[in-house]
């Protein structure tokens, strides 16, 4: 919301000398946040001119730039050369004898944008046709400004060529544009703005004069008739609870609006159209109240204010036909015709025109869900629904009615009705008894009752002392008819601390009395991403936004419950639009990405939520807010929220270790992912088990890695990629990865762990070479061996594979280095051949291994 | 250098062949002074000469131990002469005893001395020969590191845990209710609409991809009695398209505090720790009324900045870059729970009150380490997390 300096002086005392700056820092330390300043840094000369020839000339790059001649009275050329300024313009909406803005050499447009006579496309151009823009008028560069457009032929007649442009266009004076908050519709206006302006200044008694302050006639029975009609309110609130209808006839429709007002608007970022539509917009942004201008000779009837009916459309002004639903609120001529969608958009048909001499002003009060669901289900966001949307004064109506017609009776020309219709089922605000010690209670500053009243007042609310409830630190507060966000206690208190300063709350650190630290599982969670790190893993952190194709490509069954991805109904990009299910799904991206950007060594991480719905979405319930829902709902809501597991993932191509001066380097292989995870489970002193698992996508077959929890529990997989998958996500040859489940690592290690004893005698090493057949899992071996071996083995080491000429076909050899220790003596050479026999026994017996 | 220096011109020890010739003395059969020449005193000086010249002289530990038998050794004059002393009448044995026995020491400290100012020298050459060029490359694994986002999140929990706080964490896929309706933003609310949800399939699946972290606020108040007191990191989800202020998936990090007689103040100090933990110890606050649906009274916080320490810098030629020249950085926004909110949760706000603040972690990070724009902090590019290690 913008409001021009001039404007809020004329509601309230502006201090001498007082810049945007400083009003908007006013309004800041009242809440409202400031979102730019205009107008005033910009510095002449700029001037009117009239075009009075050009000459079009192609240029080289395809654009025709006009090289024109402007009169622009006794400034620039003229003075220096006695001739007219010679301006090369790119522009083509602007005729010969058009008035047009110039901005001569010399000048500084906003932005400290210094003009001088330039040299460009093969003239010297002294100076500059200007568009809105440029000057800090508004937004529009779409060609330059003809006055005649903007102003009005009537204004644009009385302009002469040299005339200050500055002070036509108020450009001298600056315009603050605040943002306003939801719960703050009132501040839509200079009426609002002006009153936090005074606010911030102390309240200074009479200090403040509202516009919306007026005489208004008593409502008869001869006004336009209006019926309030709607049989289907939402949430038990009518659609339209107030309704007045003013009528002017006899409207001069050649007249335009005033050069004043057309300032205004402009200044305020809206364009003047016509004075009925002027008239009307000027009084929304001085009161907040949208009005809308009927051209009442295209009305037959009575004004009915009634819901929708399924099928009925609407061509609304921006001349786009709505199909209308039974939600929405429509004005109607006579209950028939819809003419508006209610405090959204008026429709085309009945819009006032260049031949409308007699103009219905309506001034409705409409509820904010109506028309926001209307706002939104149209797409249609007006300077009336932003309004409407976030509450609009119920006791404006009527005032800003009058106003209108004062402003279309002045400038029109036209004659007030003296029917004057006024339906209004507005009721009004109950008191709420405040305690008036709560404010202090709630901000933390000791408020003495006086200041807390006389806040209260300031802001508008009537105070009773006296009534029921009354007493010592109860009083009754009605709040003023603008503020409906004023309800109880903490409304209260956060305007008591706003208008008494923010800055005046004091900083306390709290000290919560308990607190037991990070849990087992978040604790867990940074071993983990460290541990990573550690083992050489740049984290990252990808979007879990995958392709549909994803799962084909990972070659993944048809069963596989991986392929159960949440859908996002609206996603960023069609392409994709699925959840990930795997962290890997979104870490090959990231690789794919590195690769690109000329990495060749990539070993990266990720640990994550995947989305697990295990099948359709369930049908989460919106309960009510007014109290707790009760257990079983609860559930049913938590229920509803699909599994999310916490899982890790890692990938890796290229090097593992970079070649260098110490030789060649080695590439990352299978191994190095099984490495990763045992290094992550030996962080948290999880004991796990690798096996061979030959069909698990998206791993090869030969290369992959399952690794499970001592149990059996599967924690993840890990190996090479299947050359398929690569070939499909063009992905390098031989790229590995990882990926497995954090959250069961987590729970795998939150038992305490139990040392064992160990033995502090010698220990007895023996080497052993174990003949199997090619496809027994050297892990079986292990595993045999260490059971064969007996309580005395203490570790176990597989030095040398060997497969080849020196051993028989199919076979490969596979040696072993054991070590045994006793707790309680130095153990004898037969001893430990004893427990060496007895681990290649278990091996033979398992695996069919032979000692060489 | 003298001529004589060198090695082949000192005097040299008894050959071989001269001591073989020499024949084995027996006790005292026929002395005759002539004969036990070995035992003349100047001879025995010669020998001693001889030896120190010749250890002198010796320029390795190799020379040293080879010149060493021919004056220390069983068949050296000096062992000859002690053997000779046997033959002496005893009244002449203490005294060629004394003057051979001192010869000897002098030789056997000149060797010992030599040997170890050879050693010395032996060890420094060893060090100087094993010499490298330590600044060849010498990492040839790539360290791993953290993502720097997961670090300040890090960081901000660890400090708040430090001050007894606790970590709450809920589910990115969240249920609609527990998103927007329970934090008094019904499905008409003006401020619903200004979030730009990922909605899920079907969309009337009461489920969204949570647009900010306040969820685990609801289900911490709805699953825990007060007091309560937690900060909650995450990853969020908005329609927004990336460029370098904006990115569809980021992370929010909030706090929560519900207890008996919670006021503003507490909300300030909270906010004040924050920043400092972020800041630097220096940061100052300064606070302003504000609007969300979550919060009654609300609050929006700004902090000095701490590149330019709040010079307004802004239009001139030295505008700060990091706070635009008005010498205050935004945090976030703030507030008082709203009752409704705690009433929805089963709280009774008669008796509690509390308090809620958040920020971006993505913004503290750009303020905090100068990262330039959104793009590096979602792309993975290897060199962006690399810059930050295991902890930033
Ligand atoms: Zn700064």
């Amino acid at each position: 919301m913008r409001m021009p300096l001039s404007w809020l002086a004329e509601v309230t005392d502006l201090p001498p000398g007082a810049r945007g700056a400083d009003v908007a820092a006013g309004l800041v330390s009242v809440g409202l946040e400031e979102e730019d300043l205009h107008g005033g840094d910009l510095t002449g000369p700029l001037v009117v001119g009239r075009v009075l020839d050009f000459t079009l000339e192609p240029q080289k790059n395809g654009k025709t730039i006009r090289w024109c001649t402007v009169d622009v009275g006794q400034n620039g050329q003229m003075l220096t050369e006695g001739k007219h300024q010679e301006i090369v313009c790119g522009a083509h909406n602007f005729e010969v004898g058009d008035l047009v803005v110039v901005v001569l050499p010399g000048a500084v447009l906003p932005g400290n944008f210094a003009i001088a006579a330039r040299k460009t496309y093969g003239h010297v151009s002294n100076g500059m046709i200007c568009a809105e823009d440029e000057i800090g008028l508004g937004h529009d560069h779409e060609g330059i400004i003809v006055l005649e457009r903007l102003l009005g032929a009537e204004k644009a007649a009385m302009l002469q060529a040299g005339d200050d442009a500055i002070a036509l266009l108020g450009l001298a004076e600056e315009t603050v544009e605040t943002n306003v908050t939801p719960d703050r519709g009132y501040c839509f206006s200079v009426r609002g703005l002006a009153r936090e302006y005074w606010h911030s200044q102390g309240s200074p008694a009479g200090g403040y004069r509202d516009p919306a302050d007026v005489a208004t006639p008593q409502a008869n029975d001869s006004g336009h008739p209006i019926r309030l009609d709607d049989d289907a309110p939402l949430d038990g609130n009518v659609g339209c609870d107030r309704f007045v209808a003013r009528v002017v006839r006899g409207i001069d429709p050649t007249r335009p609006s005033p050069s004043w007002m057309q300032k205004r608007l402009t200044q305020m970022g809206m364009r003047p159209i016509s004075l009925a539509v002027d008239v009307t917009n000027y009084v929304m942004l001085a009161v907040g109240q949208p009005l809308h201008a009927y051209d009442l000779a295209k009305l037959d009837g009575p004004i009915v204010v009634r819901r929708a009916r399924s099928g009925e459309a609407l061509t609304t002004l921006d001349d786009v036909e709505r199909t209308l639903s039974p939600e929405d609120l429509l004005i109607t001529d006579s209950g028939e015709r819809p003419l508006a969608i209610a405090g959204v958009m008026g429709g085309a048909s009945s819009e006032v025109d260049d031949s409308t001499t007699d103009v219905l002003v309506e001034a409705a009060h409409f509820d904010p869900t109506t028309v926001a669901r209307s706002s939104r289900r149209h797409r249609l966001v007006t300077e009336a629904s932003k309004r409407f949307e976030r509450g609009v004064d119920p006791r404006v109506t009527a005032a800003a009615a009058q106003l209108a017609v004062d402003l279309l009776v002045e400038h029109g020309g036209g004659t007030a009705d003296p029917g004057v219709t006024d339906v209004d089922h507005t009721t009004e605000r109950t008191a709420y008894l405040l305690d008036v010690t709560e404010p202090s209670r709630i901000v933390g500053v000791d408020y003495p009752r006086e200041r807390v009243l006389a806040i209260l007042r300031d802001l508008g609310c009537t105070v009773d002392e006296a009534g029921e409830g009354t007493d010592d630190t109860h009083v009754l507060v009605t709040p003023p008819s603008w503020r409906p966000d004023l309800v109880d206690a903490p409304d209260y208190a956060e305007e008591v601390a706003r208008i008494d300063g923010y800055n005046n709350i004091p900083s306390i650190t709290p000290t919560p009395s308990e607190g037991r630290g990070l849990t087992h599982g978040q604790k867990a969670r940074r071993i983990v991403a460290d541990a990573l790190a550690g083992a050489g893993y740049t984290e990252v952190l990808s979007y879990p936004f995958v392709a549909a194709e994803l799962a084909d490509q990972l070659g993944l069954a048809p069963d596989d419950d991986r392929r159960e991805a949440v859908r996002v109904a609206n996603p960023l990009s069609e392409e994709r639009p699925l959840l990930r299910t795997m962290v890997l799904s979104s870490l090959v991206d990231v690789l794919r990405r590195n690769l690109a950007r000329g990495h060749k060594d990539v070993a990266i991480s990720e640990i994550g939520l995947v989305f697990r719905p295990g099948g359709p979405l369930a049908k989460a319930p919106i309960p009510s807010v007014d109290s707790r829902p009760d257990d079983a709902t609860l559930e049913q809501l938590y229920a509803a929220v699909p599994d999310q597991p916490r899982r890790a993932a890692a990938i890796a191509s290229g090097q593992i270790e970079q070649a260098g001066w110490w030789g060649p380097g080695r590439a990352a292989d299978w191994s190095d992912m099984v490495a990763a995870v045992q290094s992550v489970a030996g962080a948290l002193a999880v004991p796990v088990v690798v096996t061979n698992d030959p069909g698990h996508a998206p791993w090869h077959p030969g290369r992959c890695a399952r690794i499970s929890l001592a149990d059996g529990t599967l924690v993840g997989h890990a190996g090479e990629l299947h050359p398929k998958v690569l070939a499909a996500l063009d992905l390098p040859p031989r790229t590995v990865a990882t990926e497995f489940d954090v959250d069961v690592l987590t729970a795998a290690s939150e038992e305490p762990v139990q040392a064992s004893e160990f033995s502090s005698f010698p220990p007895a090493l023996t080497d052993v070479a174990l003949l199997v057949r090619s496809e027994v899992a050297a892990g079986d071996v292990e595993t045999a061996l260490r059971r064969g071996a007996g309580e005395s083995l203490e570790s176990i080491a597989l030095f040398d594979v060997y497969e080849g000429e020196r051993v028989e076909a199919g076979h490969r050899s596979l040696a072993y280095r054991l070590t045994f220790r006793a707790l309680d003596r130095t153990l004898t050479t037969d001893e430990v051949n004893a427990f060496r026999d007895a681990a290649v026994a278990a091996a033979a017996e398992a695996t069919g291994a032979v000692q060489r | 250098m003298s001529r004589n220096a060198g090695a082949s011109e000192a005097p040299q020890p008894p050959t071989d062949e001269s001591s073989e010739r020499t024949p084995m003395s027996g006790p005292n059969t026929n002395y005759d002074p002539v004969e036990v020449a070995a035992l003349d005193p100047a001879q025995i000086d010669a020998a001693v000469e001889q030896a120190l010249a010749a250890a002198a002289a010796a320029g390795s530990l190799e020379e040293l131990k080879a010149v060493r038998t021919a004056h220390q050794g069983e068949k050296s004059a000096l062992a000859l002469a002690n053997r000779e002393i046997a033959a002496l009448p005893p009244s002449a044995k203490a005294e060629a005893g004394k003057r051979v026995g001192q010869a000897r020491g002098r030789v056997a400290q000149a060797f010992a001395a030599r040997q170890g100012e050879l050693e010395v020298e032996r060890d420094e050459r060893i060090l100087v020969e094993e010499r490298v060029d330590v600044t060849v490359p010498a990492l040839r694994r790539r360290p791993g590191a953290r993502h720097p986002i997961e670090l300040t999140a890090q960081r901000l929990v660890d400090a708040f845990v430090g001050m007894g706080w606790e970590v709450a964490e809920g589910p990115e896929l969240e249920s609609e209710w527990l998103n927007f309706d329970a934090l008094n933003l019904g499905p008409d609310h003006p401020a619903r609409q200004m979030q730009d949800t990922f909605f899920l399939d079907p969309v009337d699946s009461g489920l969204v991809l949570r647009t900010q972290t306040s969820p685990v606020q609801i289900r911490t108040m709805l699953d825990q009695e007060p007091p309560i007191y937690v900060v909650a990191p995450g990853k969020v989800f908005r329609t927004d398209d990336l460029d370098a202020t904006h990115t569809p998936v980021f992370h929010q990090i909030e706090c929560l505090a519900i207890d008996k007689g919670l006021t503003m103040a507490h909300l300030r100090g909270a906010l004040d720790a924050f920043v400092r933990i972020m800041f630097g110890e220096e940061t100052r606050t300064r606070v302003r009324a504000n609007y969300f649906p979550f919060t009654e009274p609300s609050m929006e916080t700004d902090f000095l900045c701490f590149a330019c320490h709040g010079a307004e810098t802004w239009g001139t030629a030295e505008q700060c870059r990091t706070c635009g020249g008005s010498g205050w950085i935004e945090l976030g926004g703030s507030g008082m729970v709203n009752r409704k909110v705690l009433r929805t949760c089963g709280i009774d706000p008669d008796i509690y009150s509390g308090f809620a603040f958040g920020l971006g972690i993505e913004r503290a990070l750009m303020l905090r380490h100068g990262v330039q724009g959104m793009h590096d902090m979602v792309e993975g590019d290897l060199r962006f997390s690399q810059q930050f290690g295991m902890g930033a």
